[in-house]
C-alpha cells in the first residue's frame, strides 16, 4: 500500500510535510524550481526586513544629503535620484517572479518593526499572490524596563493588525523565550494566527577575538536542537487550535519522523538545505515514506500527533520527571 | 494661454530650453555652470526627448576645449548643438569659437558669467569671461534675471538658425544662475514652434556629407584671407535685425516682450545709466525711487551686446539725455575704458546726431559678485548730476588708493514694504538651504506669490555656514541684491550668536526665530550682550524652538530643517498656517518619497512636533548679560590678520578698502591657526595610559587637529594640571615625554582618529586610547593644554627616525586646520608631505578641492615653522599645473645655478673649502640639510661686510643651496583629464619634480562629476547610469616611460608604504608620480570610518598598492614591487559599502550586476598583469643629472 505523505498546513494541502524554510537561497526563482522538482512541498520566501529597509532608507538619505548645500561649488555630490529603489520594490519583484516560477505553495515572510510597517508590507506581499504569510517575529526585548506582558502585548497587537490587513493564512514564527509559552501560543491564535512556527532560531552574534567586537556569525543547526521544538509541539498539539510547523534541527529522516509524531503539520528546513542542497528533499521524502511503510502507517495524517502530550503514554516525561530521568541516565544511579 | 509658473534657478531655467533645442551637448564641469550640464546629463539618462522628439546625446569631455571641439565637430556634421561653461572654461573654448563663427555655424553656448582668475581665482560672477570672448565673432546676448535666462535661451537658439551667427548667451554667475525665482515656464510646443524646420534643414545641408562633399577649414594666404574674412559682414549686419524679429516672434507666442536695448525711466531723462546683466534689477529700483521724487533719470538695458547695433542703441535713448554712465562688470587694466563703455562711446560717435553732445562716463561695479545695490546705482546717478562727474569710477568698494570709488548712501534702501524679507543663518549640514529652497517653491508655486531665494555659502567645507535670503511678495521680485532690511531673521544654530552678528539686517519690529537648547524662560540669560541689546533696541519679537531636540527625537539627527521651516511659516504669516503645513507636508512627500517612506515619516513627524514646542520669549527691558560676542581672531595675531583677515572672518570683508589688500595677490601663510571656529560637537580625548604611541591618530587626522610631540621632561614646568604626558619610548631620548594633544577649536569632530586607534582598554572594550567626547565638557581644559603644547619645543629633526610612522608623526605639520570637509581623504597626505619636507617645499597646486582648502580666503592652512620656513604655494590654473610645476623647478634650478656661479666667483672671499662643501652638498637627509644651512650661515657671515654687487647678488640667492623639493599637486580631474597632456609631457621630461595625485575618482570640488579615474559601475554626475568604461590606469601609463618613479598608495590601508613612497619619490632625482587613494564625500561613505575602509579597497584588489622605482631598473633587479597582497575578497564586498556603487544596485540591479562583473574582471585582469610585471626585469639608462635633464 502506498504511504500518503500529504498533510495540511495553513489550510493548504502539501504533498508531503517537507517545506523549505525561509532562507536567502529561496529568493532565487530558479532555485525554487529545483526545490519543487526535488520534492519539496512548499517554500517560505526569505523575509522582508522592515528594519533593513528603513536602515537603508536612512542611510541613503544621510549619504545623499551629506555635505550638500554647504559649499557653492558642490551643492550636491550625486546625480538626482530617479527610479531609486530604497523600498521593497526589488524584493517584491523577486517574490512575484518566484510565484510565477513554481506551482507549489509559496509562503511569504515578513519581519516588521512597526505596526504600520507590518501592515503595509504584509499587504504588499499578499498582493504578489503568495499562498500564505509567515510573520517572522524577531524581536529582542533589550530594554530591561519592558515587562514580559508588554513584550507579549506587542506581539499580539501586531498579529491582530496584520490579521485584519490580509486575507491569506497567517503563520507566526516565534522564539521560545516566554514565561508560559503555551498560554502565549493560545493568545497568538486568538489574535489571528492560523499557524505557529516553532521555534525561530535566533542567530546570536559571536565575538571576533581579534577585533574584540560582536560580529554576526551564521551557524547551521544540528539535530539535537530540534528537541525544544519537539517538546512544545507535543505540548501544544490539539491544545491551541492552530497549525503547527516545526523548525530548527530537522536534518534526517528520524528528525522528521519525531516531529510528525509529536504533531507537526509541516517541517521547515533551512540548515539541511544549506548542507545538502535541494536533492536532500528527495532523500527525506523517500526516507519518510520508507519509515512510515516499515512501521505500517497509512500516511502522515495518521501518525501526526500520535505522540503528542495528549496522546503519548507517558506525558509526565514533559514535566519535571523528564529532567530527573535524564539525570539518572547520566549518573547511572537511581534517585 | 494660461501661464504656468515654475520655481527654478537660472541654470535650470536656461538648461531646460537649451536641452530641448539640442541634439548634441558636450559638457565639462565648471562653477557656476556645472548644474546646466548635470541637468542635461540627467535628463538624457532618463531618455527625455528634445523638442524634435529625440534624446540629445550628452557627452562629457576632458576639458572645455574638448567640449568646444566636440561641438564644433557635431555642428559640422549638421546637428543642433550646445554647451555650458564659465570663466576659464570659456577661455579654453575661444580658439574653437573663432572657428565656429568664422564658418558661420549656428549654435548657442550658455555662459554663467564668472570672474577670470587674475591675482586670485574667484568662482563668483562678473563679465570678465564673456568680455574676453567678445572678439570671437559670436553674437552676445545677455539675460538679467532667471526668467530671462530661460527666455533668451530660446530666442538665441531660434535666432542663430536664421542669422547663422553663433550666439553666446550669458547671465550672471550665482546672482542669476543660482537665484531661485518664480518664473513663467515655456512649454514644449512653444520651443518646437521657434525651431524653424527650413532653417534646420539648411543647417544640415551645409554639413559635411560624403554625398555632397565640401572642404572647410582651409589654410589661406595673404592674397585672399582678408577678403574672405570680410565676406561674412552681411551676416553680422543682419544679425541684430534677426534677433529683434525673433524677440518679436517670441513675444507673440509668450507675451513677454524684449528688445536689443530697452530703455526705462523718465521719457525726458537727462541722466541715464547703461548696463547689462543682473545689476539692472537694483538699478531699476533706484531709478523708481529717484523718479518718484522727480529725479528724471533713466536706465538703458543692453541685451544684445554683439553685434553692437549702434543705431538701435542711439534710437533707444531719449533725445533729452545729456549724460550717460556706462557700467561695466569687468576690468581691463590699462585700457582707455571698459568694453561696454568704449562701445557706447563709439556708437554715439557714429550715430548721435542731435546738436547737444552727450557726456559719457564709465564705471566698474560688481566684480566677483560684489554686491550692487540700489544705493550704489543712486550714487552713479548722483555722480552724473555733479558739475564735473568723474570720467572713470568704481562703485561698490572704497578705493582709498586711486580714489576712483563713488560714495553711496547706506540708508538708500528700496526694499518693498509689502514683502516678507527673511534671512536664515544655518549650517550646510543642518539642511537650512534645502528647506528654504522648498519654501520658495511652496510660496512661488502654490501660494501665487512672487518668491525669490538666494543663498550665500561658506568658503570652508567643514562646518560651513550658510545664509539664505528669501523674499516673498505680491509683485515680481527683481531685487538682485542681498536683503538689506529683514522682517524675519532665523538663526538655526545657537552658537552662531557667539561669533556672528546675525541681527545686523533685522529691521525694527522684525521677528527673530532662534533654535535654542534653552527654553523661553532660560534663553535670555544665555544670549551675548550685543544680541540682547539689539533685540531691545530694535524691538524684535524673539521666538525659540529646540529644533535640535525635536530632530533627534524623530530620528533626523542634526537635520533641523523640517523643524525650523514650519516655525518660519507660522511666524512670518506669508501663508495661512494650516495651508503652509499642508504644503510643507506635500512637498516632503514628493521630495523624499524616492528616499523611502521612513524618511518621509520622520520629516512629517518633525513638522507636527515643531509647532508644539515653539515659544515666544518675554523680552526684558534691559540687557543683563555680561558675556559678549567672541572676537574673530585672537589679539596676538599678526597685524595683517587683525586688520584684514579678521574682517573677512567676521563677514565684513566688503568694508575693507583697497589699501588693505595686497597689490599682487600675495598673502602670508599660517593663518588658519587664528580662525578658531570651534565647530566640533565631539573631540578626541587622549587616554595616555592606553596609548602605544603608534602615531596613527596624528597621521590620519585630516585637519592636523590631533598632534603628537616628544619633549624633554624639564620643559613640562608650568604645564596645566590637566596636561597629560607619558615617557617616550625612545632609546635615543632618555627622559623625554610624549603627548597626544587635540586642538579643540580646530577639530571638526570627524572621528577618523578614534576609528584607526588600535589600543583598547582591557576592562571596557569600546574604550580606546583616544575617544570622542563632548566638546563643551573639555573645551576650556584642552584649550589650555593645546596652548601649552604649542609652546613645547620641537624635536631636532636630525634625531627623528623619519622612516617610521612614529618618528614622522613627531615632526611639526606645516599644513593645519584646513577648511576641507570633515574627514577629508586628501589632506592627510599633504600634512605628511609637510612634515617630511615642508621647510624646503614648493607646491604647484591645480585648481580643485586642494586649491580651495589650501588657498581660499580668508585663511590658509599652509604654514611655517619657528624659523619662518615652510611651503611656498601657488595655484596657476586647472589645466596647466604640471607645466606650471615644471616651470617652478626650472626657475629654482636656474637660481641655484646662478648662485653657484657667483659662489665660485667669490671663492677667494668665501674660502675654497667652504665653496666646495656648499656646491658638493646634494644630500637631503636632515643631517645634511642642517649642515648645509650652517654652511650658508657661515657664507653669510663671511660676506657680511662685502658690499660688492657680486656679494649682494650671492647673498640674495644663498638659500638656494638648500635643495628645494617641487611637488605638483592636484586631483584626478586635473591629472587624468584636463591636465593630462601636461602631465604626460612632464612625465617624459625627466625633471626632478614630484606629482602627487589626490585621487578621489571624481571631480570632487565641483560636486562629483565623473572623471576618467571614476571606476566602472560607479554612479556619478555625468555618469548617472553607472560609468560604462573602466578607470584609466595612470600608473601604468607612467611606468611605460621606464624612467618615472611611480607609486600607488592608500594611507588607510598601508601607512608605512605611504611614508616610504613619499620619501622615495622625493629622493628620486627625476620625475615621480604618486597616486594617492583619497576617500571623499562623493563616494557616499561613512567618513568617520573612511580610513579603515581603505583596507577594503586594497584587500579586494580594487586599489592595488605598488611602487615602481627606476633605480631598480638595471641588471637582474625588478623595478616594480607590489605592496599589497593578492585580492582576498571580491570587489562586491567593497562596492556594497559605498553609495556610489550601491546606488546602481538599487536603481538598476541588472545593469549593476553587469557592470560589477566587468569591474571584477577589470580588477582580476589588472592584478594578473601586475603580477607578471613584478617578475619582469628592465634596463633603463641611469637617470640623467638634473641640470642635463633641464637643459
Amino acid at each position: 500500500m502506498k504511504v500518503d505523505l500529504s498533510t495540511r498546513y495553513l489550510g493548504l494541502t502539501l504533498r508531503n510535510p517537507l517545506v523549505a524554510s525561509a532562507c536567502p537561497l529561496n529568493q532565487d526563482a530558479e532555485f525554487l524550481v529545483r526545490l519543487e522538482e526535488a520534492g519539496a512541498a512548499a517554500a517560505v520566501f526569505p523575509s522582508l526586513f522592515e528594519e533593513q529597509i528603513e536602515f537603508q532608507q536612512q542611510q541613503v538619505f544621510g549619504l545623499y544629503e551629506y555635505g550638500t548645500e554647504s559649499y557653492a561649488e558642490s551643492l550636491s555630490y550625486f546625480p538626482e535620484l530617479e527610479d531609486y529603489n530604497v523600498g521593497p520594490t526589488e524584493y517584491l519583484r523577486r517574490l512575484r517572479a518566484a510565484r510565477q516560477a513554481v506551482r507549489f505553495p509559496l509562503i511569504g515572510s515578513l519581519n516588521g518593526m512597526t505596526v504600520g510597517g507590518w501592515i503595509h508590507f504584509a499587504r504588499l506581499i499578499e498582493d504578489t499572490g503568495v499562498d500564505a504569510l509567515e510573520l517572522n517575529v524577531y524581536f529582542v526585548p533589550s530594554d530591561p524596563r519592558h515587562s514580559g506582558e508588554e513584550v507579549e502585548r506587542r506581539y499580539l497587537d501586531l498579529v491582530a493588525a496584520v490579521r485584519k490587513a490580509v486575507r491569506i493564512p497567517l503563520a507566526v514564527k516565534v522564539g521560545p523565550y516566554f514565561t508560559s509559552f503555551g498560554h502565549f501560543a493560545r493568545r497568538l491564535v486568538d489574535a489571528g494566527a492560523d499557524g505557529l512556527v516553532i521555534f525561530n532560531r535566533y542567530i546570536h552574534p559571536d565575538i571576533d577575538l581579534e577585533a574584540l567586537a560582536f560580529r554576526p556569525n551564521l551557524c547551521l543547526s544540528q539535530s539535537y536542537e530540534s528537541r525544544l521544538s519537539m517538546m512544545w509541539i507535543a505540548m501544544l498539539r490539539g491544545r491551541c487550535g492552530a497549525y503547527l510547523a516545526a523548525t530548527s534541527g530537522i536534518h534526517e529522516v528520524e528528525d522528521a519522523v519525531r516531529m510528525l509524531l509529536v504533531g507537526a503539520d509541516a517541517l521547515l528546513l533551512a540548515s539541511a538545505l544549506y548542507r545538502n542542497g535541494p536533492a536532500h528533499f528527495t532523500q527525506l521524502a523517500l526516507g519518510l515514506e520508507a519509515w512510515l511503510g516499515e512501521h505500517e502507517y497509512q500516511g502522515v495524517a495518521q501518525m501526526k500527533g500520535s505522540l503528542s502530550r495528549e496522546n503519548c503514554p507517558n506525558p509526565e516525561a514533559f514535566e519535571r520527571i523528564n529532567y530527573m530521568r535524564s539525570l539518572v541516565a547520566f549518573t547511572g544511579k537511581p534517585i | 494661454m494660461s501661464d504656468s509658473y515654475i520655481t527654478v534657478d537660472g541654470n535650470e531655467a536656461c538648461a531646460s530650453v537649451a536641452y530641448r533645442c539640442s541634439e548634441v551637448i558636450a559638457i565639462y564641469p565648471i562653477t557656476p555652470a556645472s548644474p546646466m550640464g548635470e541637468l542635461a546629463d540627467a535628463w538624457a539618462a532618463r531618455r527625455r526627448p528634445n523638442a524634435l522628439g529625440v534624446t540629445p546625446r550628452v557627452v562629457e569631455m576632458q576639458s572645455e576645449a574638448g567640449a568646444a571641439g566636440a561641438v564644433h565637430g557635431a555642428l559640422q556634421a549638421g546637428s543642433l548643438c550646445t554647451t555650458f561653461t564659465a570663466s576659464q572654461g570659456l577661455l579654453l573654448m575661444i580658439p574653437n569659437m573663432f572657428k565656429i563663427a568664422g564658418e558661420l555655424t549656428p549654435t548657442v553656448f550658455h555662459i554663467a558669467a564668472r570672474t577670470i582668475a587674475t591675482h586670485a581665482l574667484s568662482i563668483f560672477g562678473d563679465h570678465s569671461d564673456v568680455m574676453a570672448a567678445r572678439s570671437t565673432g559670436w553674437a552676445m546676448l545677455c539675460s538679467c534675471s532667471v526668467q530671462e535666462a530661460q527666455d533668451m535661451a530660446l530666442i538665441a537658439h531660434s535666432a542663430t538658425l536664421k542669422c547663422r551667427v553663433p550666439i553666446l548667451h550669458f547671465f550672471d554667475g550665482f546672482r542669476t544662475s543660482h537665484e531661485v525665482n518664480r518664473i513663467v515656464s515655456i512649454d514644449d510646443k512653444t520651443v518646437r514652434s521657434m525651431l524653424d524646420d527650413e532653417l534646420i534643414r539648411a543647417h544640415r545641408e551645409r554639413s559635411l556629407d560624403p554625398d555632397a562633399p565640401v572642404l572647410r577649414g582651409t589654410a589661406q594666404n595673404p592674397d585672399v584671407f582678408f577678403q574672405a574674412r570680410e565676406a561674412c559682414n552681411p551676416f553680422y549686419d543682419a544679425a541684430p535685425g534677426i534677433l529683434r524679429e525673433t524677440m518679436a516672434d517670441f513675444a507673440g507666442r509668450t507675451g513677454r516682450r524684449y528688445d536689443l536695448f530697452e530703455y526705462i525711466g523718465d521719457p525726458a531723462a537727462q541722466r541715464v545709466i547703461v548696463m547689462m546683466g543682473s545689476g539692472v534689477g537694483a538699478a531699476e529700483e533706484a531709478l523708481a525711487a529717484l523718479n518718484a521724487k522727480g529725479g528724471k533719470v533713466g536706465l538703458l538695458k543692453v541685451r544684445l551686446y554683439r553685434p553692437f547695433d549702434a543705431r538701435a542703441f542711439v534710437a533707444a535713448l531719449p533725445v533729452t539725455v545729456r549724460r550717460l554712465a556706462v557700467l561695466d562688470r569687468t576690468k581691463e587694466p590699462g585700457a582707455g575704458g571698459e568694453p561696454l563703455f568704449l562701445d557706447v562711446v563709439a556708437a554715439l560717435n557714429d550715430e548721435w546726431t542731435a546738436a547737444q553732445r552727450i557726456e559719457v562716463i564709465g564705471g566698474r561695479y560688481g566684480l566677483s559678485s560684489k554686491e550692487f545695490t540700489p544705493a550704489m546705482a543712486a550714487a552713479v546717478y548722483d555722480e552724473l548730476a555733479r558739475e564735473k562727474p568723474r570720467r572713470r569710477f568704481t562703485v561698490g568698494i572704497v578705493d582709498d588708493v586711486t580714489h576712483l570709488s563713488l560714495k553711496w548712501d547706506p540708508d538708500f534702501i528700496t526694499e518693498s514694504a509689502d514683502s516678507v524679507r527673511a534671512v536664515f543663518y544655518g549650517l550646510g549640514s543642518d539642511g537650512t538651504v534645502g528647506a528654504n529652497k522648498n519654501s520658495v517653491k511652496i510660496i512661488g508655486e502654490y501660494a501665487g506669490l512672487a518668491a525669490q531665494g538666494y543663498f550665500v555659502y561658506d568658503s570652508r567645507k567643514a562646518g560651513a555656514v550658510t545664509v539664505s535670503h528669501l523674499r516673498f511678495g505680491p509683485r515680481p521680485i527683481e531685487s538682485t541684491y542681498l536683503i538689506q532690511r529683514a522682517s524675519f531673521i532665523a538663526c538655526h544654530q545657537f552658537h552662531f550668536l557667539e561669533r556672528m552678528d546675525v541681527l545686523e539686517l533685522a529691521e525694527p519690529g522684525a521677528t527673530f526665530l532662534l533654535n535654542s537648547p534653552y527654553d523661553e524662560k532660560q534663553v535670555w540669560d544665555r544670549l551675548p550682550r550685543e544680541v540682547q541689546e539689539t533685540i531691545i533696541e530694535k524691538r524684535l519679537r524673539l521666538w525659540v524652538v529646540d529644533a535640535t531636540a525635536v530632530a533627534r527625537e524623530v530620528g533626523l539627527g542634526n537635520r533641523i530643517n523640517t523643524v525650523m521651516q514650519p516655525c518660519f511659516f507660522a511666524l512670518s504669516g506669508v501663508l495661512p498656517r494650516e495651508e503652509a503645513i499642508t504644503r510643507i507636508k506635500d512637498l516632503i512627500r514628493s521630495t523624499y518619497a524616492k528616499m523611502g517612506q521612513s524618511v518621509v515619516d520622520r520629516n512629517l513627524a518633525a513638522v507636527d512636533r515643531s509647532l508644539e514646542v515653539l515659544r515666544e520669549v518675554e523680552v526684558p527691558a534691559t540687557a543683563s548679560a555680561s558675556h559678549r560676542r567672541l572676537p574673530p581672531v585672537p589679539g596676538e595675531a599678526p597685524d595683517f590678520v587683525r586688520r584684514v583677515t579678521a574682517m573677512m572672518i567676521a563677514g565684513k570683508g566688503d568694508l575693507l578698502p583697497v589699501s588693505a589688500l595686497p597689490v599682487d595677490g600675495t598673502f602670508l601663510t599660517g593663518t588658519t591657526r587664528f580662525e578658531k571656529r570651534s565647530i566640533a560637537q565631539e573631540i578626541p580625548i587622549w587616554d595616555a595610559d592606553l596609548c602605544t604611541q603608534c602615531g596613527l591618530c596624528p597621521l590620519v587626522c585630516p585637519h592636523a587637529a590631533i598632534r603628537s610631540k616628544a619633549f624633554p621632561e624639564s620643559t613640562l614646568e608650568g604645564a596645566p594640571e590637566s596636561f597629560e604626558s607619558r615617557p617616550w619610548k625612545s632609546k635615543e631620548h632618555p627622559g623625554y615625554r610624549l603627548t597626544i594633544q587635540v586642538a579643540p577649536d580646530d577639530c571638526t569632530g570627524c572621528g577618523i582618529c578614534v576609528d584607526v586607534c588600535p589600543a583598547r582598554s582591557k576592562e571596557v572594550a569600546k574604550h580606546k586610547a583616544i575617544n570622542m567626547s563632548p566638546q563643551r565638557e573639555h573645551l576650556e581644559r584642552e584649550r589650555a593644554n593645546f596652548d601649552f603644547f604649542l609652546n613645547l619645543p620641537e624635536l631636532d629633526r636630525r634625531t627623528v627616525h623619519l622612516e617610521t610612522l612614529k618618528g614622522a608623526q613627531l615632526l611639526e605639520p606645516l599644513f593645519e586646520f584646513s577648511g576641507a570637509c570633515a574627514g577629508c581623504g586628501e589632506t592627510p597626505y599633504l600634512k605628511l608631505l609637510t612634515q617630511l619636507f615642508g621647510d624646503r617645499l614648493l607646491v604647484a597646486n591645480a585648481t580643485g578641492c586642494s586649491s580651495i582648502y589650501g588657498g581660499n580666503l580668508p585663511t590658509t592652512p599652509w604654514t611655517c615653522n619657528a624659523e619662518g620656513r615652510g611651503p611656498a604655494w601657488c595655484n596657476s590654473l586647472f589645466e596647466d599645473n604640471a607645466e606650471f610645476g615644471l616651470g617652478i623647478r626650472l626657475g629654482v634650478d636656474q637660481k641655484r645655478a646662478m648662485a653657484e656661479t657667483l659662489l665660485r666667483q667669490m671663492s677667494a672671499a668665501v674660502g675654497e673649502s667652504l665653496v666646495e662643501a656648499i656646491v658638493e652638498c646634494r644630500g637631503t637627509d636632515e643631517a645634511a640639510l642642517a649642515a648645509q644651512r650652517e654652511r650658508i650661515a657661515l657664507l653669510r657671515q663671511r660676506l657680511a661686510g662685502d658690499a660688492s654687487p657680486a656679494a649682494r647678488r650671492l647673498l640674495a640667492l644663498a638659500d638656494q643651496f638648500v635643495p628645494r623639493t617641487v611637488w605638483i599637486i592636484g586631483g584626478d580631474g586635473w591629472a587624468y583629464d584636463i591636465g593630462f597632456g601636461g602631465v604626460d609631457h612632464i612625465l617624459a621630461s625627466g625633471a626632478d619634480v614630484n606629482l602627487l595625485v589626490l585621487d578621489t575618482e571624481v571631480y570632487s570640488n565641483t560636486g562629483g562629476q565623473a572623471s576618467k579615474s571614476t571606476p566602472r559601475g560607479a554612479v556619478a554626475k555625468f555618469a548617472s547610469g553607472g560609468k560604462e568604461s573602466c578607470k584609466k590606469d595612470l600608473g601604468l601609463l607612467a611606468m611605460s616611460y621606464g624612467s618615472v618613479y611611480v607609486a600607488q598608495i592608500a594611507m588607510g590601508a598601508n601607512p608605512l608604504q605611504t611614508l616610504n613612497a613619499l620619501r622615495e619619490a622625493e629622493s628620486y632625482p627625476g620625475v615621480s608620480l604618486i597616486i594617492a587613494y583619497s576617500h571623499c564625500i562623493a563616494h557616499g561613505i561613512d567618513m568617520s570610518t573612511a580610513m579603515t575602509h581603505q583596507k577594503d579597497a586594497v584587500s579586494t584588489g580594487y586599489w592595488p598598492l605598488f611602487r615602481y622605482d627606476p633605480r631598480n631598473a638595471h641588471d637582474e633587479l625588478h623595478p616594480l614591487r607590489l605592496d599589497s597582497r593578492k585580492p582576498t575578497a571580491p570587489f562586491k564586498t567593497f562596492a556594497e559599502k559605498e553609495a556610489r556603487f550601491a546606488m546602481l544596485q538599487r536603481s538598476n540591479p541588472a545593469e549593476a550586476k553587469r557592470l560589477f562583473e566587468q569591474a571584477q574582471a577589470d580588477i582580476d585582469a589588472r592584478w594578473r598583469f601586475y603580477e607578471q610585471m613584478v617578475g619582469v626585469t628592465r634596463h633603463n639608462p641611469e637617470p640623467a643629472e638634473a641640470e642635463e635633464i633641464h637643459s
